[in-house]
């Protein structure tokens, strides 16, 4: 069964560009990545399907009903964290929650303290006081205490650290083992590649491709940057590297391959500094989505 | 009923600065007034030397003197309403527009309620939160007046119709400035704009006084609801008045069409 049904859902912000023809669907039951570069459409897409935005043309259903004209009722099963969380300032932690939960038919109150508990979430101060990842947190409480069946995320880890970031994965790894359906919006591959099933990427408001995420999993380019006084270029040779360029006391390169060989090549070299990074989602579009 | 509360709740304070100041102004004025009857004739010498286009300016070109209760209320009355106008115009402009502008609406909408229920909730708590200060001008209209008068009469009927246009009063502005909050992008300031309405339309009247005739009056609840007028007629005008009702009913409807069909943007 499928939980969302876009049907070529397009959105023109006056002339400029929202999206474009966009169809796709999440099944019950996944996680359920949609990737794309900032500005790419992930955004108009996902406020669409909360009817805070209206279509230029095209559809979309959620749980089988049409996402605006049954809105209200939908939303009763959907728990949406925007990328950017603001809230009543003048308000107490609790008070905000509570007002949320005020909103769904259930009680809430146990789940409500669970969630805090494990955010450590500080229930008793003013959201003006907070600082923005604790924001973030009362955004992730306030999302998903009414235990949601669709759980709706727009970049939902700008602002978390590291150990947060865990824990906000495994609520939602969790939740989804109970049975929730999550679509899971973001700009970084390597979180998507961590927790999603499939993925939609997005780019200048199309949809390129439709994945499974073991196709994806293949893709692991890594942005290896090597700095020393005497550095052979020519070490570097090996199969998967790419853009290689060299200044005078540093070599740049995209590396896709077994990383144990690009260890060994580096080991094998006098270096003073190794950098391994994450590429960007542009930048692996360069490569990979040409 | 949530939104409400909530509502109700964020309004509490300004409407109890409000409702303190406006009936604190009425106590003010009247506190003058026996003072004023004193002089009675005196006073009446002293505005016959002012320039006819001031007295014209501040509505006391009338028959009314300044020596009887009424008529000197009538004076204050027009403060009372510049103070309503500004009240009920930033109510306007604001309850709507806070949630985009503070950027809170992506936290309610997301929530299992529709626009329709939002936009009523919120009107509801605007509506209400005017209301009560409408009552503390009642009671501070009266009250200063009982306390004040010193012996003269005063004609309670007259009095009675005059506070009973400023339900009408208050929506026109509340109305006006939720159609505005709707019909823009965003509003940045609300004070700029409730300012600009409620001064713009008072202004307007004042105008519309020195050069005469009613063609300037024709969109000013000031005009609509002169308190001169009124008090001397034991009357409104019903063909002025009817123009604010229509007002009134042209931005509900409108808004509410809008708000429903309106894209929330984020950051």
């Amino acid at each position: 069964m499928n939980v969302i049904e876009i049907n070529n859902l397009t959105k023109y912000y006056g002339k400029a560009r929202g999206i474009i023809d966009v169809s796709f669907n999440v099944k019950e039951g996944e996680i359920f990545g949609f990737i794309g570069p900032n500005g790419a459409g992930k955004s108009t897409t996902i406020r669409t399907l909360l009817s805070l935005i209206f279509p230029t043309s095209g559809s979309a259903t959620i749980f089988g009903k049409d996402c605006i004209k049954y809105g209200p009722e939908i939303r009763q099963d959907i728990g949406y964290l925007p990328s950017e969380v603001f809230y009543y300032d003048k308000m107490k932690v609790i008070d905000l929650l509570k007002y949320s939960a005020s909103f769904y038919k259930k009680d809430c109150t146990k789940r409500t303290h669970e969630l805090a508990e494990i955010m450590e979430l500080d229930l008793k101060r003013r959201i003006d006081d907070l600082s923005y990842g604790n924001k973030k947190k009362v955004g992730i409480v306030q999302g998903l205490l009414h235990e949601p069946k669709l759980i709706m995320l727009d970049e939902p880890t700008s602002g978390l650290d590291p150990l947060m970031q865990q824990k906000f994965f495994d609520i939602i790894e969790k939740e989804n083992k109970k049975g929730a359906t999550v679509f899971f919006s973001s700009h970084i591959l390597a979180e998507v590649q961590a927790l999603c099933n499939r993925v939609a990427i997005i780019k200048e408001g199309s949809i390129v491709k439709l994945e499974d995420i073991k196709t994806l999993s293949a893709v692991h380019y890594k942005k290896i940057t090597v700095r020393g006084d005497k550095l052979d270029e020519s070490k570097f040779n090996i199969e998967g590297v790419s853009e290689l360029q060299k200044q005078a006391h540093e070599i740049k390169f995209y590396y896709n391959g077994d990383i144990n060989k690009m260890i060994g090549a580096i080991g094998a070299e006098t270096v003073q500094d190794v950098l391994i990074e994450e590429p960007s989602l542009e930048e692996i579009f360069m490569h990979y989505y040409k | 009923m949530n939104i409400f509360t909530y509502e109700l709740k964020m309004y509490r304070n300004s409407i109890i600065i409000w409702s303190i100041s406006i009936a604190g102004l009425l106590v003010l004025f009247m506190g003058i007034y026996p003072s004023m009857a004193a002089d009675a004739a005196l006073m009446d010498m002293i505005l016959e030397n002012y320039p006819e286009a001031m007295l014209k300016a501040f509505g006391m070109a009338g028959s009314l003197s300044l020596s009887s209760v009424l008529g000197y209320f009538t004076f204050t009355f027009a403060f009372v309403q510049l103070c309503l106008a500004m009240q009920s115009s930033y109510y306007g402009f604001h309850f709507l527009s806070v949630e985009e502008r503070e950027l809170t609406a992506d936290f309610l909408m997301s929530k299992p309620v529709s626009r329709r229920r939002i936009i009523i909730a919120k009107f509801m708590a605007a509506f209400v939160s005017l209301l009560i200060t409408n009552l503390c001008v009642w009671v501070g209209s009266f009250g200063s007046i009982m306390l004040f008068r010193d012996g003269h009469a005063f004609e309670p009927g007259n009095l009675i119709v005059l506070l009973s246009t400023i339900i009408i009063f208050q929506l026109f502005f509340l109305c006006i400035g939720m159609l505005v909050s709707v019909l823009v992008k965003k509003i940045r300031s609300v004070l700029a704009f409730s300012m600009a309405l409620a001064f713009g339309l008072y202004i307007l009247n004042a105008l519309r006084g020195i050069i005469g005739g009613e063609l300037l009056g024709i969109i000013t609840p000031f005009y609509h609801f002169e308190a001169s007028y009124i008090i001397e007629h034991g009357k409104y005008n019903m063909a002025t008045a009817s123009i604010s009702i229509g007002i009134i009913i042209v931005s509900i409807v409108s808004s509410y069409l809008l708000y429903l069909k309106r894209n929330i943007h984020s950051l």
